[in-house]
């Protein structure tokens, strides 16, 4: 496959879950900033949800104050801000239209018509008097973009990069919105938390879509703790980082496979940061440092995409 | 001194393809039926149809210059353009021909010259043309095919009288079309086409394929493998570019997915460098290598022509086919005909005014009025006067362009287009068309029963280019009457 190729379905799929992510992400911040009336700083909360999505400093480059039209606008229509929710659909099709001959017509239907939906005038042009209505539409078109290649793309190269993309950007995901809010999640919490903290951690869990889950898991009311080892640890957690890690070492295996037992960079550090959560217990974590665990991990995860870059898609 | 065709003058009334008033010509039989009997309701419904169709398939145009909306749709006719099988094998014949002579004359320009030492042709016109390369002088490519992929631009004033308009040699699109527009109408009509007897253009990517396999380098061992080379996503015609490679099952390449190592070509891919043995090419003769032609083209790749020069790569088309298709030469396509094949013409030319020449210019300023005045090197309908539907005013402006520099334009009698049943908001009413059927060149030549007609929607307009409010119908070759 042409590394153009390899590149354009691992950049359409990143994209495609970006603009979920951000999504998510706004829905949480929104619920937390209707709770959070109590807090002495108002604008708190979308700051961190600018940090949640990874835009807080090209938002403070153009805004001062993180008030929720300005943050709820930048996050979601700009088109200056090219992780905003429009910025990742359109870049999703153009990786789309770029790379045509490797989709399948129902991933191309997908994109294609997700992108025809989203420039249609009153979606986005009034996406602040209907906001839920407009997230709830981008968490419906992720999802069928991903059940679109999920269901219908040949087992092949084209296929484990695709996978890739969408891993590593729900890995990169997970561990932000964990890092942002791990303050509510550190030890001196634990006991009963106050009602805020409980909207906190509803909110974390929401985000991820993991708030059934919890409950499945551990039948047990909201525990940081244990919210921190469903995000990190758990196998069964399709958003976790563990679950994300799995995906990811498996399908970069499958091209080490294909392309006759090649391994690179990239492979070292995946099996490593795998072994490391599989092997892993958080209260170990915790010990070492929540916060210090989670950003270390981030830079890993940036440098294992550089390292992809480097062994496949140039 | 100049006196026009009388078979090519502005007859009062054009041919229409159906029958005019009440007559019915027999292709059109059953269409007529069929129009009669739907009520425009339907058809709005069916044109409606369509047009999602086409929105999901991402069949777009691009108009570059214009802002608005970077891809829009070309607008699809429902009613279909019927050809019969004799009316098929005359112009198939005459396309064959053509680009037979089209080609021997790219082959002979670049190698001995016979038909300008013949004096047929004057060698000034050839050797200072922007369409000549000089690099290629000297050098045969496989087969010695320039022209691979020809789409011929034929207007129709009569029940047997067709003309060519233009020929084009280098990278005509629109086939996409005549492959999707038969698509659309498959699923809109079924009912329609099964009481035909239509000839099927499905095959043409395997054609086209076959073709490109059929001239790949001497050496070549086993099977040849083809890529498409496209400008990339913001081409207009890129959608064309992605659908061959689909159907034809190679990969789309960019410029920079290829390199050239020892006049070798490789693309890059996820397991290392693969050599690559054809390369249909979409990008323009000026960009595919910045070490051959323009410095700053980023859309080719360096080296590439000397790796084709060297024999380790076959580019369709060929480098320098543009000297065939170049308005100023084709004056002399019919000569052409007579020179290589010794055959007389069966497509007609259309009387052409070289308004370098001071006696052609004089009267191309006396008639302006009745003249269809175009660039020598444009396309794209793009900086054309038609002389019967412009205002004094442009007539003027003209003018003075034409003074200024004559030798760019060409001047042609205003033909009248024939035209055929469109579905336009005030109903069925005939439109003028014109015809690009597309003509593959290797070892053999084929031509796949069909081709893009392009019809002009606004009444009266004889202008039918996308970017300028033209739509597209499907073309029915009729295997039997």
């Amino acid at each position: 496959m042409l590394s153009r190729t390899a590149d354009g379905l691992y950049w359409l799929s990143r994209y495609m879950e970006r603009a979920e992510n951000v999504a998510r992400i706004v829905v949480a911040g929104h619920r937390m900033a209707s709770m959070a009336h109590s807090l002495e700083n108002p604008g708190n909360e979308w700051s961190s949800t600018l940090l949640a999505a990874g835009c807080e400093q090209t938002f403070f480059a153009k805004h001062e104050a993180a008030t929720a039209p300005l943050v709820i606008d930048y996050l979601v229509r700009a088109p200056d801000n090219p992780s905003s929710i429009f910025s990742c659909l359109e870049t999703a099709r153009q990786n789309a239209r770029a790379v045509r001959t490797a989709l399948t017509v129902d991933m191309w239907d997908a994109l294609n018509e997700t992108w025809y939906q989203a420039r249609e005038g009153e979606r986005f042009g009034a996406a602040l008097e209907n906001l839920p209505a407009l997230l709830e539409w981008v968490k419906e078109r992720s999802l069928l973009f991903n059940g679109a290649y999920t269901n219908t793309m040949l087992r092949n190269d084209a296929f484990y990069f695709t996978r890739l993309g969408t891993f590593i950007e729900r890995a990169d995901n997970t561990a932000r919105i964990l890092d942002v809010k791990y303050n509510v999640l550190l030890p001196r919490h634990e006991g009963v938390g106050g009602a805020l903290d409980y909207y906190h951690w509803q909110a974390i869990l929401r985000s991820v879509s993991a708030l059934r889950s919890y409950h499945w898991v551990y039948q047990d009311r909201l525990k940081p703790w244990l919210i921190a080892e469903l995000l990190i640890l758990r196998p069964e957690m399709p958003r976790s980082l563990m679950s994300c890690y799995e995906q990811i070492i498996r399908h970069l295996g499958l091209l080490s496979d294909a392309y006759g037992g090649k391994r690179g960079e990239c492979h070292r550090i995946a099996g490593e940061l795998h072994a490391r959560l599989r092997f892993g217990r958080i209260q170990d974590i915790f010990q070492a440092g929540l916060h210090e665990f989670l950003t270390d991990f981030i830079d890993r995860s940036v440098t294992l995409g550089s390292e992809i870059n480097s062994l496949y898609l140039v | 001194m100049h006196r026009f065709a009388s078979d090519s003058s502005n007859a009062a009334r054009p041919f229409d393809e159906m029958g005019a008033g009440e007559s019915c010509r027999p292709p059109y039989a059953m269409i007529r039926r069929w129009i009669a009997e739907t009520p425009k309701d339907a058809l709005v419904l069916k044109r409606r149809e369509a047009e999602l169709l086409f929105r999901r398939i991402g069949i777009t145009f691009a108009v570059y210059s214009e802002g608005g909306d970077p891809e829009r749709l070309i607008p699809f006719d429902i009613i279909p353009r019927v050809l019969d099988a004799e009316e098929w094998g005359l112009l198939s014949r005459g396309l064959r021909q053509r680009v037979q002579a089209l080609n021997d004359f790219i082959r002979d320009v670049y190698q001995d010259r016979q038909i300008l030492r013949a004096g047929l042709v004057p060698p000034e016109l050839v050797l200072h043309n922007d369409g000549f390369r000089p690099e290629m002088q000297g050098f045969k490519p496989p087969a010695g095919v320039y022209t691979h992929v020809a789409g011929i631009d034929i207007v129709r004033l009569g029940p047997r009288e067709f003309y060519v308009l233009e020929d084009n040699c280098r990278t005509p699109s629109g086939v996409s079309y005549m492959l999707e527009n038969r698509e659309a109408m498959m699923r809109l009509f079924p009912d329609l086409l099964a009481g035909h007897r239509i000839a099927s253009v499905a095959h043409y990517p395997e054609e086209l394929l076959d073709t490109l396999k059929s001239v790949a380098p001497e050496h070549c061992a086993g099977e040849p493998r083809v890529v498409l080379l496209t400008p990339g996503a913001y081409n207009s015609a890129y959608y064309e570019h992605s659908f061959l490679a689909d159907e034809m099952g190679v990969e789309i390449v960019e410029g920079p997915d290829l390199f050239v190592d020892d006049s070798i070509v490789y693309m890059r891919t996820t397991e290392g460098p693969k050599r690559v043995d054809v390369i249909y090419r979409r990008i323009d003769d000026d960009y595919i290598d910045p070490l051959t032609f323009r410095p700053e083209s980023v859309l080719g790749t360096p080296g590439l022509f000397n790796a084709y020069r060297s024999g380790n790569v076959t580019l369709a088309n060929g480098v320098g086919a543009g000297i065939a298709d170049d308005k100023s030469i084709y004056p002399h396509v019919p000569a052409m005909i007579r020179f290589y094949l010794g055959e007389e013409p069966i497509l007609n030319n259309v009387r052409t005014f070289s308004c370098g020449k001071p006696e052609d210019l004089a009267f191309v300023l006396e008639n302006l009025r009745e003249l269809v005045v175009k660039e020598a090197h444009g396309s794209g309908g793009y900086g054309m006067l038609v002389g019967p539907q412009a205002t004094q005013d442009e007539l003027d402006v003209f003018a003075k362009k034409l003074k200024a520099a004559p030798g760019n334009y060409i001047a042609q009698p205003t033909l009248a287009l024939s035209t055929c049943p469109t579905f336009v908001d005030q109903g069925i009413a005939p439109r003028h068309v014109d015809f690009r059927p597309f003509v593959l060149s290797g070892k053999e030549i084929r031509i796949v029963p069909g081709g893009l007609t392009r019809v002009a929607l606004r009444e009266g307009s004889l202008v039918v280019n996308s970017s300028q409010g033209g739509g597209t119908k499907d073309t029915w070759v009729l295997e039997r009457c």
